[in-house]
């Protein structure tokens, strides 16, 4: 496949205003500025274009609801804040391509009649922020960006809004709180962000994954671009791989390459020949699979039938020697520390989980302990506020669901054998 | 006090905003690196700038990890143990720190030379275990690597 998001990554010079337009950058967003706004919405509906933060919601939907609306301004968000654990295909877009993410956001900004757009960068990516300004900088000195781009008349601003170490700001409404100065709890919902969300302004947030392929569909058409990887679910797709793998790295393929393809032919297979034990298939909150699930096309739309998530694409791929009980305790470790704290279930549940699978690890647990986690999980599912907490329930429950029997080994033996 | 530099750094920034109020996070980032650390005077100084009250801008402040409430090293090692990371040796690196630095996780070295801090997952986890010191990433990171790279840190 043709790369799109990651093309030209090697040219050193690649985050390079002039770079960027020698390869061809920026007549999208010349084309762009010449249609309607309405015929750009209809070519990401017509190329199926699905958010690529995780939920794999239709972009053209979110769009038309916030067009809709009639109050301005309206503000564009792109989420930059990539925090699932395992994830890092954003990265190279941020800090080897920052053009296409800015001429994706130019794009999408007309489209939607936003003045204004936010990349919301997390704190712990500070080489991307002095890349982004002096992109958004180079941006704004060629008048790609400001009040008259490229001479048509038509205004977008851009700046990015640091993010300070809360992986719950990833969550949209989280992100927009933080983004107005505010701790990074969730909202309610609705009001949707698409009518009040920043400001209480009309609001979109994409992920910099989503916005960086808008060139690419205005460059070939949504028809084009929907007869690239899985018709359901189309499109170019950034896989980040980790952990006990021959090659790691983030790779673009068609979306809808197998999990066994992407681990087998593309990444050349498990660290030193080893046996595979298990992948987390979509970043560290999705649901893990053994070893015979792997025949999975990974998209949106055909992971959930196959009993995960495709999530944020970050595959961690872990062999025989690793301890499931302390790979679940980790994560739910993680999960306790980013609860935000604003409901019962989330807040006290994944403390109790992570106390329970720490005693667990080390060799204290008792007879009970798995039922008692089930019980745990199941009170918090589809209680809490925001996706985090039900994450952290279905996290314990897909580790038992196919892992039982090494969580009751470790309560009888009374210790982990791993260690 | 803010420097007249970091005044001026906080103006162009509160234009990037439609109201003060948005400005409160990177101006704490501001106040942090004037002041070592977030401390109390630290958020005088955001709420006096911004004209945030200082209870809002404190509560706010506690809720993120990267503003440092108390004060830190010269230098910030900052390690991942987050799951990729943590299966391919990332414990091993933190019982390396405790035994050749006496740097445990929210601890600094007597000299102010260190502080350490367990992060979670910093998107480096394709080049596990990794970690960043003060702005700097390090990845593949060996106990021996490791030891090089703190060695330039003085
Ligand atoms: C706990 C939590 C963390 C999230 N973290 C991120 C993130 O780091 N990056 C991201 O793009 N979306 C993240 N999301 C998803 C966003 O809420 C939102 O769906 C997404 O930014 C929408 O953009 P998209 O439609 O382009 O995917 C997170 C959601 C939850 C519940
Ligand atoms: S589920 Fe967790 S993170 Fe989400 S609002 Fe509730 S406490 Fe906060
Ligand atoms: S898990 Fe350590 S960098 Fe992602």
């Amino acid at each position: 496949m043709e790369k799109v998001l990651l093309k030209n990554i090697e040219n050193p010079n690649s985050a390079d205003v002039n770079e960027y337009k020698k390869a061809g950058g920026y007549s999208s967003l010349s084309k762009a500025l010449g249609l309607e706004r309405k015929a750009i919405i209809e070519e990401v509906k017509k190329a199926g274009l699905r958010g690529r933060g995780g939920a794999g919601f239709p972009v053209a939907m979110k769009w038309t609801f916030a067009s809709a609306d009639p109050k301005f301004p309206k503000y564009l968000l792109c989420n930059a804040d990539e925090g699932e654990p395992g994830t890092f295909k954003d990265r190279p877009i941020l800090e080897k391509n920052p053009h296409l993410l800015i001429e994706g956001m130019a794009i999408s900004g007309h489209a939607l009649g936003a003045e204004f757009g936010y990349i919301y960068l997390r704190g712990e990516y500070p080489e991307a922020k002095n890349i982004l300004n002096r992109a958004i900088k180079q941006a704004y000195d060629s008048g790609l960006l400001g009040d008259n781009i490229l001479g048509k008349g038509i205004k977008f601003h851009l700046a990015v809004h640091q993010g300070a170490g809360a992986y719950i700001c990833g969550e949209e409404t989280a992100l927009i709180e933080s983004l107005e100065g505010d701790k990074g709890q969730p909202r309610i919902k609705p009001p949707f962000p698409v009518n009040v969300g920043v400001f209480a302004k009309p609001t979109v947030v994409n992920n910099v994954e989503t916005l960086s392929n808008l060139p690419h569909i205005i460059e070939i058409g949504g028809d084009a671009y929907s007869k690239i990887g899985s018709p359901e679910c189309p499109g170019p797709k950034l896989y980040c791989v980790s952990g006990h793998i021959e090659k790691p790295g983030v790779y673009e393929l068609p979306m809808g390459t197998t999990l066994r393809e992407i681990i087998y032919t593309h990444c050349g297979g498990i660290k030193g020949g080893k046996k595979l034990k298990a992948v987390i298939p979509g970043g560290a909150t999705t649901p893990i699979l053994p070893p015979d699930k792997i025949d999975c096309p990974m998209d949106f739309v055909n992971m959930p039938k196959h009993g995960s998530m495709l999530g944020s694409g970050a595959v961690i791929v872990m062999d025989e020697s690793v301890c499931l009980v302390k790979v679940c305790y980790r994560i739910l470790k993680f999960l306790e520390h980013e609860s935000c704290g604003k409901c019962t279930p989330c807040r006290e549940g994944t403390g109790w989980l992570r106390n329970i699978l720490e005693r667990l690890e080390s060799g204290k647990g008792a007879d009970g302990d798995i039922d008692l986690m089930l019980s745990v999980s199941g009170n918090m599912m589809g209680k809490t506020f925001c996706p985090l907490g039900d994450g952290a329930a279905s996290v314990v429950q897909n580790f038992l669901k196919h892992f039982r029997p090494e969580f009751e080994e470790h309560i009888k033996d009374g210790k982990c054998k791993f260690k | 006090m803010l420097s007249e530099a970091a005044i001026k750094e906080l103006e162009e920034l509160r234009q990037k905003y439609p109201n003060a109020r948005a400005a409160l996070l990177p101006a704490i980032y501001i106040a942090q690196r004037e002041f070592g650390w977030a401390s109390p005077d630290a958020y005088e100084a955001v709420s006096e700038a911004l004209g945030v009250p200082k209870a809002i801008a404190r509560g706010v402040g506690t809720f993120y990890a990267m503003y440092k409430h108390k004060p830190m090293g010269r230098n910030i090692v900052q390690l991942c143990t987050n799951v990729s990371c943590m299966i391919l040796g990332a414990e091993k690196l933190v019982d390396f720190l405790k035994n050749k630095y006496g740097l445990e996780p929210g601890g600094i070295t007597p000299d102010g030379r260190f502080s350490m801090v367990i992060m979670e997952c910093i998107g480096a986890c394709g080049t596990a275990p990794a970690m960043l010191v003060n702005d700097d990433f390090y990845e593949n990171l060996t106990e021996k690597s490791l030891e090089e790279i703190l060695g330039k840190y003085k």
